[in-house]
């Protein structure tokens, strides 16, 4: 099987490329949307700006396939950015439309701690899911981000901490998701991609 | 919940080895980054930092083999910088691997270019690197911002020029106290509190690290998110693991990699 990694030029694609070689897993960049028919599961990385991811999607005429292959039940992992572009819109682009496939808000952090939340925190499980399989809440894992999903919203499977509660990962159908970024995760965020790698077989 | 401090290994390359020295001085050879790297990344290192340390024109491509090598090993965060003046270099360093990349003199000459960065890659991969030395004593004193290497006086306040690369869409501060830098006589709280209290990004310090009681420091006192450090760990003299250990008997919280 093989991994579609959407490509719309985001700082990580590599080191997501890079974290699913070494669990032995064959990816390929994808920039076209006839290159995601054939894949066996979809990874969208990002890192930035949400309006960029966006754009991004419509300008390489990667929404509407993607949108179809999410439907057709192709197993789906967001990344950071790939997580909040599910959501319909976001406050750090309140003019653009994301894909829509959850409800809620997407909203910037309180700032009463220091902004992005950037470095190594952990999770608060609220609903079991193969996603986190083996994973524990003494694992640590890297965030790098200002923009979340609110701890309610739908298909929450952890929350994180930081100033207030935000989703930090979550699942709805064969929809998956993390605001942190298991590719830079050290071995938890390796077990978390060899998770989605089995559910995704 | 709080975020665990970040400790960060830093190595300064020039061309495609690392390199130590004291006070931006009389550098030495001290390994081989990719090796280096791996090293750091299984021993619990919570983010890496890669400076080019000679910046030169015609080093470059070198430097960028260099990023691709050392990120081929990680699991963990990249940081890379020196000598990166324009979007395009900056486009160069972050697809050679780095998820973060550093701005230092390039920033003081032309401040437009942080939020350049910033629009582009996020504030969240724009670190502003500001090399700190004290002018000054008593009530009166203040720190200045060195560049060049820490060779020329930019006639900036380092807490307001924090300030205003902050508004410009930096989104973490890496400050080097010059005075510290390689006397191994501990990281400059005063500074490093000054500059973490007054912003409202990260800060990472660096500069004159050496016992594991200088991080305790640095992280109570000094209020810093994170604390870079080089010779200390690349000589052995210090391994990561311990450090942690020691910083969670005080109560700091650390990640210890599953």
């Amino acid at each position: 099987m093989t991994i579609a990694i959407i490509d719309y030029g985001a700082g990580n694609v590599p080191s997501v490329e890079r974290a699913l070689e070494r669990l032995g897993a064959s990816s390929r960049r994808v920039m076209q949307s006839r290159d995601l028919a054939s894949a066996g599961a979809i990874i969208l990385p990002g890192v930035g700006h949400y309006a960029a991811i966006i754009r991004a999607l419509d300008s390489q005429n990667l929404r509407a396939p993607l949108l179809q292959a999410i439907a057709h039940g192709i197993p789906f992992l967001g990344i950071c950015l790939g997580l909040q572009a599910l959501y319909a819109r976001s406050e750090e682009a309140p003019a653009v439309s994301g894909l829509g496939l959850l409800s809620g808000p997407v909203s910037s952090l309180p700032q009463t701690a220091k902004l992005p939340h950037m470095g190594w925190n952990r999770l608060r499980i609220v609903k079991p899911t193969p996603l986190l399989e083996g994973l524990c809440e003494s694992d640590y894992f890297y965030f790098a981000h200002t923009f979340a999903a609110p701890h309610s919203a739908e298909g929450a499977v952890a929350l994180c901490d930081y100033g207030s509660s935000f989703t930090a990962a979550l699942q709805s159908r064969n929809i998956f998701a993390t605001q942190f970024h298991p590719e830079k995760s050290g071995a938890a965020g390796a077990r978390l991609l060899q998770n989605f790698l089995r559910l995704a077989a | 919940m709080n975020l665990a401090r970040r400790i960060i290994p830093c190595l300064d390359t020039d061309g495609d080895r690392v390199v130590k020295g004291v006070n931006f001085l009389g550098l030495r050879d001290a390994g081989d980054p990719a090796e280096l790297a791996a090293r750091y990344n299984g021993e619990g290192a919570d983010e890496l930092v890669v400076l080019d340390i000679a910046a030169s024109r015609d080093r470059r491509p070198t430097f960028l083999e260099t990023i691709r090598r050392v990120a081929a090993e990680l699991s963990i965060p990249l940081t890379a910088g020196g000598g990166i003046r324009t979007l395009e270099d900056a486009r160069s360093v972050v697809r050679a691997g780095a998820d973060k990349i550093t701005v230092n003199t390039a920033a003081v000459e032309r401040p437009d270019l942080i939020s350049e960065l910033s629009a582009e890659f996020g504030a969240q991969a724009v670190v502003l690197a500001i090399d700190a030395k004290l002018d000054g004593h008593g009530a009166t004193h203040r720190w200045d911002v060195r560049v060049r290497g820490g060779r020329d006086l930019a006639h900036l306040d380092a807490l307001s020029w924090a300030r205003r690369g902050v508004e410009l869409g930096a989104g973490e501060v890496l400050l080097t106290s010059m005075d510290r830098d390689g006397t191994q006589a501990g990281f400059d709280i005063e500074l490093t509190s000054v500059i973490s209290r007054g912003v409202s990004v990260p800060v990472v310090a660096s500069g004159g690290a050496k016992t594991p009681e200088h991080f305790a420091q640095i992280f109570s006192e000094g209020a810093a998110d994170a604390a870079l450090a080089a010779s200390i760990f690349h000589d052995g003299s210090q391994s990561i693991r311990g450090l942690k250990q020691f910083l969670a008997g005080r109560n700091i919280e650390v990640r210890f990699p599953c």
